[in-house]
């Protein structure tokens, strides 16, 4: 009877892996290796080998490393700031990170495109001031912008959990046994929020290397990011295979960084999730 | 291959949601795929209250994006206007059933000249209805451009670099090297591609952003000085900033027609023949040309334009010398589509 209820229960979540994440990966994987007329062939994966190809995965990895970089360096000392204030104010706080997540990020997007066009937001109130205007948009620094401004939330969160969680006595125990601030924070608070910087890594890094939105809207389709390379041989060519072949190489990517993710999540600990 | 397995995946998948199938069959409707800001909304629920047939709208943006959709057989379709290139890929590919005329007495509406001139993408004149044409050509800012705008080669001028705005859509961006180079634009030589890509890998440092439908607002913003663009969106654009101003190049361009089609795997052909009676009324026609302000090859509808200065506009109705050096794009087959996505890839990461 129990078992019975487990399986009745977890029925609609196993429904939902089957039909929108299995099903959806076994399809691209067999589409990645098979040509037109169904035969195994590796001409798909091989075909990002061209040049402008490489050129494009090259550029997105580096982009998406920047922009978590970036983003791990503001976020941690805010989610350190945001911890020391009184429990009260945190809520307010922290729901003012999430409310710009309320809004579809294609809004936020064209928001920034608004910002920072040559007669937008920015640069008028930097004319109407005689400083020197801002020139960015439709170059990689517009994108970077975007995936850092985009994906902040993902980056703050996990941490500020993972920050939330320590256990003031373990900290007061430091101090007690005579570590300064210094050690405090490296010995003891670090290590304890490892595994948030890892979720938060892993949540800006892997959509920032596939995304062909930001670039679009912020690289005036003059940048080309692997996402895009990936989108136009779906929606514009129509070569399901090609598209579907480099999907995996890019999985491939994914795979990579997300060992090495737990690679350095030597705690072992619980991820935390948001 | 692809299309089965798809379908027989969507098949194991769908049977759970029998009740939302159900609904959509009790009601008349009809399907209908156009391109973005292409129809005035008012003459939808117009149609909507005369007949009570409800109208499924949905966008597309460039052929390129409505092609795979319908060809894959994921959405299904009443009513599609695509232009003529891709009007004969899908007759190439057997994916269009004739239309009944005999149901839309509005046809006879229609121009001659564009019936004629659709003989190139639908020989037999069985399978599209016209609906709006133009051409391709260079929007510029007078305030800000201080040579003369007649040729293609304007835009390779470094004086304007950053104030050049280009078309994102494959065969547009070709087009305009082939024509400066003197090329057939529906070529499918490779040398000749690689020649019009390598003048457009030149030009990509001048080139502010490849866009589409955002060229209209950008250079009524005023963000760039020349961008290329459709004629009819061009009527619109000086409606709303007085400085700008449109040219047919010199070397020529491409003329283009946009028809109404019906698919083969169409489900509600009848209410598909009356929305396209509807469209092709005389006072229909005329207020989509209002909304949309592309050239409408509705002869009745032009009669109807009560401002001398629009019906007689040689940027909706340009002249035949204007169109002496023009092609319309025909349909190059697979290879060659292969091909000019090949170089568009190259040109797009140069």
């Amino acid at each position: 009877m129990k078992k019975q209820k487990h399986v009745l229960l977890s029925g609609p979540y196993l429904f939902w892996t089957a039909a929108f994440i299995i099903i959806p990966l076994l399809m691209i994987v067999y589409y990645g290796l098979t040509d037109t007329s169904g035969a195994f062939t590796l001409s798909n994966i091989a075909q990002m080998g061209t040049p402008e190809r490489l050129k494009a995965l090259w550029l997105s990895l580096l982009l998406s490393l920047i922009a978590t970089g970036i983003c791990l360096v503001m976020a941690y000392p805010l989610a350190l700031i945001l911890t020391g204030t009184k429990v009260n104010a945190t809520g307010f706080i922290v729901t003012i990170f999430i409310i710009p997540m309320w809004m579809n990020s294609l809004l936020r997007i064209l928001a920034w495109q608004t910002l920072l066009e040559r007669n937008g937001v920015i640069n008028v109130a930097l004319r109407f001031l005689h400083l020197p205007e801002l020139r960015i948009i439709n170059t990689p620094y517009a994108i970077a912008l975007g995936m850092i401004y985009d994906f902040l939330p993902f980056m703050l969160l996990p941490i500020y959990n993972a920050l939330e969680k320590i256990d003031q006595n373990v900290i007061n125990a430091a101090y007690d046994l005579g570590a300064n601030r210094f050690q405090t924070f490296w010995k003891v608070i670090f290590p304890l929020t490892v595994p948030g910087m890892i979720s938060g890594i892993t949540m800006v890094f892997v959509p920032a290397l596939t995304t062909f939105v930001i670039s679009d809207f912020l690289g005036g389709s003059k940048v080309l990011l692997i996402g895009n390379v990936i989108e136009r041989q779906f929606t514009q060519v129509g070569d399901w295979n090609v598209g579907s072949g480099m999907s995996l190489v890019l999985m491939v990517f994914i795979l990579i960084s997300m060992a090495v993710m737990q690679h350095y999540d030597k705690s072992g600990g619980e991820q935390v999730v948001l | 291959m692809k299309k089965m397995l798809a379908l027989a995946l969507l098949a194991a998948v769908l049977p759970v949601f029998p009740a939302s199938v159900a609904q959509a069959k009790d009601k008349e409707e009809v399907v209908v795929y156009n391109w973005g800001e292409y129809m005035d909304p008012d003459v939808i629920a117009d149609f909507e209250k005369e007949t009570g047939i409800k109208v499924v709208y949905e966008e597309f943006e460039t052929n390129e994006i409505m092609y795979p959709k319908v060809a894959a057989g994921a959405a299904q379709y009443d009513l599609i206007c695509p232009s003529d290139y891709m009007i004969s890929k899908m007759l190439a590919n057997d994916m269009l059933q004739p239309i009944n005329f005999d149901h839309i007495p509005n046809y006879a509406n229609i121009d001659e000249k564009y019936i004629e001139q659709s003989k190139g993408f639908d020989p037999e004149n069985k399978y599209s209805i016209p609906y709006c044409w133009g051409t391709v050509g260079i929007l510029y800012n007078t305030t800000m451009v201080d040579d003369p705008v007649d040729s293609w080669e304007i835009l390779w001028n470094e004086k304007y670099a950053d104030d050049i705005l280009m078309q994102d859509s494959v065969r547009d961006a070709f087009m305009i090297p082939e024509k400066m180079l003197g090329y057939d634009i529906n070529t499918v030589n490779e040398d000749e591609i690689a020649a019009a890509a390598q003048l457009l890998m030149d030009q990509k440092p001048l080139v502010q952003a490849y866009v589409i439908d955002q060229v209209r607002d950008k250079m009524i913003g005023e963000e760039a000085a020349l961008g290329v663009i459709y004629s009819g969106e061009a009527i619109y654009t000086q409606r709303e900033n007085e400085n700008l101003e449109y040219v047919i190049p010199k070397e020529g361009t491409n003329v283009w027609i946009d028809s109404w089609v019906i698919p083969k795997n169409a489900k509600n052909v009848e209410n598909a023949e009356k929305f396209l009676d509807f469209l092709c009324r005389g006072d229909i026609a005329l207020r989509n040309f209002d909304y949309i302000t592309y050239s409408t090859p509705n002869k009745a509808a032009r009669e109807l334009i009560e401002d001398e200065e629009i019906r007689e506009s040689t940027i909706a109705f340009p002249t035949e010398e204007m169109l002496a050096n023009s092609q319309v794009f025909v349909y190059i087959g697979e290879e060659g589509d292969a091909l000019y996505n090949e170089y568009w890839d190259k040109v797009k990461s140069y």
